[in-house]
């Protein structure tokens, strides 16, 4: 088993690191100062790709693997990993559902109570001495809101149940309806934007998924609605969600992702009604190792020809 | 007969005296609406000491609104020997002297559960602020520290957390509600046990912290409730516990809460109310962990409004003789 080279993109999770050099070679990609000649160097041996949200395995990287032939990614978002590519040379492709579905659904509804009820404001009001000078002013109230929700896979069910909790009316826009749900479903994206009251992000991105929230979306969302975005920064047409938030058209966002993290756009960090994060959806302490047993888990079983334990292709 | 002179007599609609104390939030916002319902005396209008503006104006008001903040003492309803109800815009009633006010034949009033949901909701986002460290990764990113840092501490998963409540009235329940949906599992201490309820009672606060993953308290501040969170229940709740206030600062002994949380011997705070507000202990600014509120839990438009409402439905109800909408103590 030493002798199987497994390629980790970018840091991820000391953790997994070190069960990854318990089991294979692991090699660490991002510290390699010329990687190209790397690759060239350790082609024969590299069995194996590790990725994360950051970094997966694209069409370049595939194709100067000759020996790869697994993808794990330490998440569940398979954007980053050419899945077409890999199909075409019979490279398998895991990734790391269900583990951290609780954890993205609780951050979800934790931007939206943030966002709504000006918590980080309210924080930064005590901390700054404000208090001293007066009360802080009305925020605008969750329970009852309806939320919309883009995506109704395992983590916008998720949302859905906990927003729900709160008497919240569900409401949703996927590819087709979805039976068995007594959520509203509704057939285009500004549809359910302009029925809604917090649109959330939850769904898989894809070219088709990409700016699925774009200018349109987000002036039928309007001045008092608000976007939640736990799932891909390329969902959102970023430079159009600051010229709305910044010009009052939208009413606040709490997001988790962005178009090129970790480059966030400025001109939101002085926003109250704004909440950013750095990519923090999945990151507790139990969930990152449950995610690393299941990509140590994968690699195992595939290299000794056992069923893969949560395979995408 | 000499002709009467026949004056122009205009009818004066006579409205309901109220007396106002404190300054009610939500009199800034209704200020007009309720003058248009109300003759209102306010004593902050007056040059007159409280006391010499209570003497030669209150001595006939049966009626006062009175913010949260307002001490309903013996001392107080002695100046108004006319009193017969007091309305709290709060839904804490530990600042009434519930005992003088039953002597006095004063009825009280309070803000019933109309704030309940609004304090439940701030209650579960300090609960998700605190573990996924939401508004310490705002500020992290906000200063730009992670396009030069890269990496953040991990938080802690909501799911299977064991949640003790104190105090399972109404804000309690609520709580519950929407822990529940979290896949949290619910404990509770209270004065009694609710029997029609499955979530499991501890009749002692100690046993609950050392249950508990997450401590949050509900309950209302009495003479028992005074400093019940003390050290040897922080210590039980333990390292990677968390405790979550929006009841009253004074349930908790808050000095020794800050030693704790100095000492890592308690995982983290979100606190809404402190004892000496708005005096927040300096300590507590160092702290990553911790995250803090102004007293705000019930600050929302749709509240403020319906507080008001009720304050209006409690008054109106008083003089016309009908039933108080949020009777707590009866005159």
């Amino acid at each position: 088993m030493d002798a199987i080279g497994v390629l980790m993109v970018c840091p991820m999770n000391t953790y997994l690191e070190q069960e990854l050099d318990k089991r294979f070679n692991l090699l660490r990609y991002w510290t390699q100062p010329r990687q190209h000649e790397f690759l060239t160097q350790h082609a024969e041996s590299i069995r194996a790709v590790v990725g994360n949200a950051s970094a997966g395995a694209d069409a370049k990287l595939i194709e100067s693997l000759p020996k790869l032939e697994i993808v794990s990614s330490f998440s569940v978002g398979m954007d980053k990993i050419d899945l077409n590519k890999c199909k075409e040379r019979g490279i398998r492709v895991t990734n790391t559902p269900d583990v951290l579905t609780d954890d993205v659904a609780d951050l979800a509804i934790g931007l939206m109570l943030a966002v709504l009820r000006r918590i980080c404001a309210c924080d930064k009001y005590v901390r700054s001495g404000g208090w001293k000078s007066g009360d802080f002013k009305l925020t605008t109230k969750f329970s009852g809101k309806t939320v919309g929700i883009i995506g109704l896979g395992r983590i916008g069910l998720a949302i859905a149940k906990r927003a729900e909790g709160f008497d919240c009316p569900i409401s949703y826009y996927s590819r087709s309806e979805k039976p068995n749900t007594n959520y509203k479903y509704h057939k285009s994206v500004v549809e359910l934007a302009s029925n809604c009251d917090i649109l959330v992000v939850a769904c898989a991105l894809t070219p088709e998924t990409t700016h699925i929230v774009n200018r349109e979306v987000i002036n039928a969302l309007g001045p008092k609605g608000v976007l939640i975005n736990i799932g891909r920064g390329p969902h959102v047409d970023e430079a159009e969600l600051v010229s709305a938030l910044v010009e009052g058209r939208l009413g606040g966002a709490g997001l988790d992702v962005f178009e090129k993290e970790p480059e966030v756009p400025e001109q939101l960090f002085d926003l109250d009604n704004v909440v950013l994060l750095p990519h923090v959806g999945s990151a507790t302490v139990e969930t990152r190792k449950a995610m690393a047993d299941l990509v140590v888990g994968n690699l195992e079983a595939h290299f000794a020809n056992k069923p893969l334990l949560t395979p995408v292709v | 007969m000499e002709s009467a002179v026949v004056g122009h007599i205009s009818e004066i609609k006579q409205l309901p005296e109220i007396l106002v104390l404190g300054s009610p939030l939500i009199l800034k916002s209704y200020a007009t609406e309720f003058s248009s319902k109300f003759r209102v005396l306010r004593p902050w209008e007056s040059p007159l000491p409280l006391a010499q503006f209570l003497a030669a104006e209150a001595q006939n008001t049966q009626a006062a609104l009175c913010s949260g903040g307002v001490s309903v003492s013996a001392d107080l309803l002695r100046q108004l020997p006319s009193l017969r109800l007091v309305v709290t815009t709060s839904a804490g009633i530990n600042q009434v002297d519930l005992h003088e006010c039953r002597r006095r034949g004063v009825a009280v009033a309070n803000a019933g559960t109309i704030f309940s949901a609004d304090v439940a909701d701030f209650a579960v986002g300090l609960i998700l602020d605190v573990l996924r460290k939401i508004s310490a990764g705002n500020r992290f990113v906000k200063s730009g520290l992670w396009s030069k840092n890269g990496t953040y501490p991990l938080g802690f998963k909501l799911r299977g957390k064991k949640v003790g409540i104190v105090g399972l009235g109404s804000i309690g329940l609520e709580v519950a509600k929407r822990l529940e949906a979290f896949g949290c599992t619910i404990l509770y201490h209270s004065r009694n046990k609710k029997p029609s309820l499955t979530y499991v009672y501890h009749p002692d606060i100690y046993k609950l912290a050392l249950e508990s993953d997450i401590l949050v308290l509900c309950c209302a501040l009495t003479d028992q409730t005074h400093h019940m969170i003390n050290r040897d229940v922080l210590l039980a709740l333990g390292n990677e516990g968390v405790i979550v206030n929006i009841a009253r600062g004074a349930v908790i002994d808050e000095k020794e809460l800050v030693s704790c949380l100095q000492r890592g011997e308690i995982g983290g705070a979100g606190l809404d109310v402190l004892e000496n507000e708005p005096r927040v202990p300096n300590e507590l600014f160092e702290l990553d962990n911790v995250v803090l509120s102004p007293h705000c839990a019930v600050f929302t438009e749709v509240s403020f409004r319906d507080s008001f409402e009720l304050v209006c439905g409690n008054l109106e109800a008083f003089f016309s003789n009908k039933p108080l909408l949020s009777l707590v103590s009866k005159g």
